[in-house]
């Protein structure tokens, strides 16, 4: 961060001026100048919320999707079919056995087998070759489609959120005073905060892991050349299937995510793939930290958009990632 | 080949010499097969009714032009691009809002001539700027940025109401009509496409050989190579983009005028990557490959539900057969259908021919 501002002290300076013009959109009370110029401060405190844990589960698929393409330069745009197959079986296991918590655990471990078998049969053939292994995912993620539709249908499915996570819950946000003095805190509902708190969970323990520990060290030499890392003995061919297994399973729990979130139905894989490559391109393509600011700005982005310039919502993602490919074609937190 | 060998040692008049020069320019020319499948393409009217002329033939043809200049990009310049689609109906939902259709209030009136250049200029102009962007960028990493430009105009198109009408989209545009003849009526339709492929057919077989196709196809082989020899690689990959996205255009206008109407379901993410499969089934090295991969499309497309249903299947299942068709040619053959029918065919010719036999043609 220190070396950050060192360097480049007129963008940091413009990121800075921009957190607090945040923050004091947040916390301070509006003052009626501001409220009758762009609505109600309770939209945008919903807005930005909802953005923020929509980048939530943004990160949970591209964290996945990144990971893969890190370690093995492979870019599987069947992620997005792992992510609606992971979210049909966690609606699935719910339905038949109620168990909210249970659905996340059958959906990780289901989608990260679907992850292994891609692996062995499919990409362990066609190493190095990236046009083939892009071409060969997006054949995949037509089957797959089809398959999800022949078997579930055109339906919407809704995973049922568990009765101890219904209902709003007050948070220490202010969003007006009544005339009487009192003030109003905002409502939001507690699944989205639940599930936000256990992305960023997962997203701390992923880098823990990646940084911390010998199989991180192992993974993150893998991406940086993947030719020594084999002489030296490590058997990578294992640790592809592991990292495959762990980036499918992400995108599986994402799917459960999602359809307790919003709902799943056909097209949805297309949209989250999308989001996925969407949030990664901003990010920068293999790195972890990457792709949870791009998350954050992306569902920040798409949230706000639809509330303050709801024709224009796409587009503002859209120029994000230009002025991202403008300035820094390699991502906002890449290395290269 | 050996027509060419033979000339070679005799002293040539000059009127034999402009005809070599030819002929290597246009290898076609000597294709025996080439003139039959041309020959039966302008008498096909009188062959097929109006079903199989418009719904097979034209949609093929139109399918085929919007998988050429994906064809050129991927081909020539090593660039897969997925959002030729995504020019195509940019151009095409501009005939729509310049020209005239059943939206009154979006729609500007002007008439065909006008409003068909206009649409082409501004989906040309879309094109390079995306390509300009795409090029910033290698091998994956275009695909993903083209695929994220086609769905960020995908989702656009469907939340725009003022220009794009959102997801009803535009109807009942108006299709050219002058001297009095309707151009949208089977028969005139059908050959306007037939012109249009084959002027696109042919300026990309001639760009192609053309000095700047082939440093376009160097810069594919080893851009640094090239820039050490003076040429600006990105500039001709951002030129490649400017004509293939005009070749997408005039596919795109051509849809427009065939199905009367576009919304935002004709640039669906879905449709774009139909278009790289076309081109990649077809076979991606020659410019012939996308129009035999749109045949192969459209054929599965409208009978595979009487097939399946025939065989006792479920007719929905068109996609399953189409991903599993596409994933066989991707794994099996590199180069589409085109490589496959090669490969056969120097199979059955070394099958055939004992050593030293001569077999001419």
């Amino acid at each position: 961060m220190a070396r950050f501002i060192e360097r480049h002290p007129a963008w940091a300076l413009i990121v800075i001026i921009a957190v607090a013009v945040f923050a004091w959109l947040v916390f301070a009370i509006w003052p009626p100048g501001l409220e009758a110029a762009i609505g109600r401060k309770r939209v945008f405190l919903n807005a930005v919320l909802n953005g923020i844990t929509l980048g939530g589960l943004y990160f949970l698929v591209a964290s996945g999707f990144t990971l893969i393409f890190g370690l093995m330069r492979n870019v599987n745009l069947a992620h997005g079919s792992l992510y609606l197959f992971g979210g049909y079986i966690g609606y699935a296991v719910s339905t038949w056995t109620g168990s909210w918590i249970l659905s996340f655990i059958v959906a990780f471990i289901a989608v990260a087998l679907v992850g292994v078998i891609l692996q062995l049969a499919v990409f362990r053939r066609m190493e190095g070759q990236d046009l083939r292994q892009t071409m060969v995912t997006i054949g995949l993620s037509i089957v797959f489609a089809d398959l999800m539709l022949w078997v579930f249908g055109g339906d919407f499915y809704q995973v049922q959120t568990p009765s101890w996570l219904i209902g709003p819950v007050q948070l220490p946000l202010l969003t007006a005073i009544k005339s009487s003095g009192e003030p109003v805190y905002l409502q939001y509902p507690l699944v989205r905060l639940v599930i936000f708190a256990a992305s960023v969970v997962i997203g701390i323990a992923m880098w823990l892991a990646l940084n911390r520990t010998r199989i991180g060290m192992i993974v993150r030499a893998g991406v940086d050349d993947r030719d020594i890392l084999a002489a030296t003995g490590v058997r990578i061919q294992l640790m592809f299937v592991l990292v495959f297994a762990l980036g499918a399973g992400l995108a599986g729990i994402a799917g459960v995510v999602g359809g307790t979130f919003q709902s799943l139905s056909p097209g949805e894989d297309t949209r989250f793939l999308l989001a996925s490559l969407v949030v990664v391109i901003v990010g920068g393509m293999g790195s972890i930290p990457g792709a949870a600011l791009g998350a954050v700005i992306i569902g920040l982005a798409e949230q706000l958009g639809s509330v303050y310039i709801p024709t224009y919502a796409i587009v503002v993602t859209f120029l994000i990632m230009v002025v991202v490919l403008a300035l820094r074609p390699q991502g906002l937190l890449a290395r290269r | 080949m050996s027509l060419l060998q033979s000339t070679q040692l005799r002293p040539d008049p000059s009127a034999n010499a402009t005809r070599r020069a030819l002929i290597r320019a246009w290898p076609e020319l000597q294709n025996p097969a080439a003139w039959l499948v041309a020959l039966i393409l302008v008498i096909m009217p009188l062959i097929a009714n109006g079903f199989f002329l418009i719904e097979i033939f034209a949609t093929t043809l139109i399918l085929g032009i919007i998988a050429l200049s994906l064809m050129f990009l991927a081909g020539y310049g090593g660039m897969v691009s997925l959002m030729q689609l995504t020019i195509a109906g940019f151009a095409g939902y501009m005939v729509a809002v310049f020209g005239m259709s059943g939206n009154a209030n979006i729609s500007l009136g002007w008439p065909w001539w006008l409003a068909t250049p206009m649409a082409l200029a501004l989906a040309t102009l879309f094109g390079t700027l995306g390509g300009a962007l795409a090029v910033r960028t290698e091998g994956i990493y275009t695909i993903m940025i083209t695929l994220a430009i086609g769905a960020a105009f995908y989702y656009f198109t469907n939340q725009n109401w003022a220009i794009f009408n959102g997801h009803t989209g535009i109807n009942t545009v108006a299709t050219p009509h002058f001297w009095g003849v309707d151009w949208r009526a089977d028969i005139a339709f059908y050959y306007v496409t037939l012109g249009v492929a084959a002027i696109c057919y042919f300026a990309v077989q001639y760009v192609s050989r053309a000095p700047f196709g082939l440093a376009l196809q160097g810069v594919r082989d080893n851009s640094r190579r090239m820039a050490a020899l003076g040429f600006n690689p990105n500039a001709h990959r951002i030129a490649a983009y400017a004509f293939a996205a005009f070749i997408a255009a005039l596919g795109g206008v051509l849809q427009v005028w065939n199905y009367r109407q576009i919304s935002p379901g004709s640039v669906s993410v879905g449709a774009c990557i139909d278009v790289l499969i076309i081109a990649i089934v077809g076979g991606i090295t020659r410019p012939i490959g996308p129009f035999i991969g749109a045949l192969i499309f459209v054929l599965l497309r409208t009978f595979a539900l009487d097939v399946l249903i025939k065989f006792g299947l479920d007719g929905n299942r068109f996609r399953l057969l189409i991903g599993l068709g596409f994933l066989a040619i991707v794994f099996w053959s590199s180069d589409g259908v085109i490589g496959l029918w090669e490969r056969w065919r120097r199979r059955t010719t070394s099958a055939t021919q004992h050593p030293g036999g001569g077999r001419h043609g």
